[in-house]
């Protein structure tokens, strides 16, 4: 598998991964289901999937901090299977749930991670000021790490992650929970990193974060990769605008399902849905410009008005929705009820 | 450093060359010890609550038999001077009990998976940071019930005594940081590992010689205490501080025979070593 031909300087391959089984096999959760990744140098890349799809588990793999029961991970060529320490220094990780100690200032925080990676003392201590800089957290940083606040902490862990200069940044759910100053602010650092040629590996639940950031992205249902491409590309893949239609501001059930009737007979329009959670507007796909003027056309000759028409290109959550057969809130909502907090804390504790 | 944005700078990535091992291993450790240290200065509650505790057993059962009769004890001691030896091996004790207590804060606050994601030289790093830093906590307590016993008129034993009292102090908190270190890992959470130590800490103290010698206690008793390793660690150091620093002295009349001063640091070597060995798997296993 690895004969040089690998064109990514992420690749994952195969990787399966079962909790629970207690080692026999069968039973238990199955986490990743022969997921395949392959991403390129210097690309921001995004794991976009609902909780519970197997992102955690991915990044958790590729930090070394797992092994999975098979399939292979190499970043840069190195094994990490085999030399995990080789890949550890290549990569920051900037995990999910924030690790700090309370009782250190941030700076001693950044000062013991820096040793962990063995920066000699001055140029651990010039990366320190530097990321105080870029993160903005020159008014805090030697206040205990205790009283930060969410934001705080991410950007901490951010610098944390940063501090040796790694070759490839991963991060898990970076910005989930915070404020929409520190989201920004880290969006901003990540696109620079990116346009540095640090390769940036990140896993979010938010479309709106992995359309506005990723050069690429995978989407992960069920423990493996089932759509991977550039946002572009996969929303271009999909053809065709999306066009929500309202003949009233508030129509009825009839009205909707004859205005359904009435587009499904159109030629070059698709998937027509009424959506009842909007005042029985109209969801559906058409295939060229042109169609809208048909539409009208048609409409009017139904003596029908036309009080709101938008028409846009499809979205990542259209692309989601294709892929999977369902939104990704639908998914979310799914996997909610379903999840033991308790044995996915034991899962992550050694 | 050269690019237009020198703040994210990655061209000299991964910054660290491959040093020499036990320069890196000795960077690893004396950041992980420092922060130990630096948690301790902060929250001095363990350091303080470690003395506490044995001054009060010191205090309390020095003065409850104060007045004990002359001649009852062993070697015509006084009581304060038989109790010194075992409350100074207590603090020790109970000290290097702890030890586990912040490895398992560690696991479970996810910060040790911090340390996992860093390229360690050797993850016996996290290890060793714990066991100097509880060493060091250890024998500073210690210290402290030492000085105070001087205080007390409770003895203190000269430069040779002293420094049988560390070796023997040594031996017995690597011995106890091993087991504790090991249970850290083993246990399921904070709340196990400190109702282990609630539970082992008394017995352990009383089932020993530390307040009583082996000639007061039923035969059942005695075998317990001949057999408790914080015996092993008493019973020399009393010996030191009578002022009998040979290795060859007898300091114990165990109902399975007599002991020197040389087999119980023996005893306790053979322990601290077999414990290391012992949780060494188990480490192994939690920490790759």
């Amino acid at each position: 598998m690895s004969t040089g031909l690998s064109t990514g300087l992420i690749e994952l391959q195969n990787l399966s991964k079962r909790f629970g089984a207690a080692r026999r096999g069968e039973g238990g959760v199955v986490a990743l289901d022969g997921l395949s990744l392959s991403v390129p140098e210097g690309c921001l890349f995004g794991l976009l999937g609902p909780n519970g799809a197997g992102k955690t588990t991915t990044l958790r793999i590729l930090c070394t901090l797992l092994a999975p029961d098979a399939g292979s991970v190499h970043i840069a060529g190195i094994d990490a299977l085999r030399d995990p320490r080789g890949v550890r220094r290549l990569l920051g990780y900037v995990a999910q749930e924030v690790a700090i100690d309370k009782i250190l200032s941030g700076r001693e925080l950044l000062e013991l991670q820096g040793d962990l990676y063995h920066l000699e003392r001055q140029q651990r201590d010039q990366r320190i000021t530097e990321l105080i800089a870029l993160l903005g957290m020159a008014d805090w940083i030697d206040r205990r790490c205790g009283s930060y606040s969410g934001g705080m902490r991410r950007r901490l862990d951010l610098a944390a992650g940063l501090l040796h200069s790694p070759k490839v940044l991963v991060l898990d759910e970076p910005t989930v929970g915070l404020d929409i100053e520190s989201r920004s602010a880290i969006w901003q650092v990540l696109r620079q990193l990116a346009s540095s040629g640090t390769t940036v590996l990140l896993s979010s639940h938010y479309l709106e974060e992995v359309d506005a950031l990723a050069d690429q992205l995978a989407i992960i249902e069920g423990g493996r990769v089932i759509a991977s491409g550039s946002p572009t590309e996969l929303k271009a893949a999909l053809g065709g605008d999306r066009v929500t239609l309202r003949v009233r501001e508030f129509s009825s059930e009839s009205e909707a399902e004859r205005v359904r009737s009435l587009l499904e007979a159109c030629s070059g329009v698709r998937q027509v849905v009424v959506n009842r959670a909007q005042g029985f507007s109209l969801n559906l796909v058409i295939e060229h410009d042109g169609v809208i003027e048909q539409l009208r056309r048609q409409l009017a000759e139904a003596d029908l008005p036309v009080f709101a028409l938008a028409q846009s290109r499809p979205s990542l959550d259209d692309v989601y929705l294709q892929a999977t057969g369902r939104t990704l809130m639908d998914a979310e909502l799914a996997v909610a009820g379903s999840r033991d907090a308790k044995a996915e804390r034991k899962q992550s504790m050694r | 450093m050269t690019s237009a944005n020198p703040t994210l700078n990655t061209a000299s990535a991964a910054g660290s060359r491959e040093g020499s091992a036990f320069a890196e291993i000795s960077q690893e450790t004396l950041a992980l010890t420092r922060r130990l240290f630096v948690q301790l200065a902060r929250r001095p509650s363990t350091l303080v609550a470690g003395v506490l505790q044995p001054l009060i057993w010191l205090i309390l059962f020095g003065a409850l038999f104060a007045k004990a009769p002359e001649g009852l004890l062993p070697g015509g001691l006084s009581y304060g001077r038989f109790l010194g030896a075992g409350v100074i091996v207590f603090t020790a004790f109970s000290g290097a009990l702890n030890a586990g207590l912040p490895v398992m804060f560690d696991r479970e606050f996810g910060f040790l998976n911090r340390l996992l994601v860093a390229p360690l030289r050797s993850r016996s790093s996290i290890v060793l940071a714990s066991v100097l830093y509880i060493t060091t906590l250890s024998l500073l307590q210690s210290a402290a019930i030492m000085g105070t016993a001087a205080v007390l008129g409770y003895g203190w034993p000269g430069a040779g005594g002293l420094v049988l009292v560390l070796i023997t102090l040594l031996l017995l908190v690597f011995a106890v940081t091993a087991l504790s270190l090991g249970l850290a890992f083993a246990l399921p959470g904070h709340i196990e590992l400190i109702a282990v130590i609630f539970v082992a800490n008394l017995p352990l103290l009383f089932a020993s010689t530390a307040l009583a010698p082996l000639s007061f206690m039923p035969s059942w008793l005695g075998w317990l205490a001949a057999l408790n390793p914080l015996t092993f660690a008493i019973e020399p150091i009393r010996a030191a501080y009578g002022g009998e620093l040979s290795l060859h002295a007898v300091v114990l009349n165990a109902p399975y025979g007599q002991l020197t001063s040389g087999t119980c640091l023996g005893v306790l070597a053979a322990l601290a070593t077999g414990l290391f060995l012992a949780i060494r798997p188990l480490l192994d296993r939690k920490l790759s």
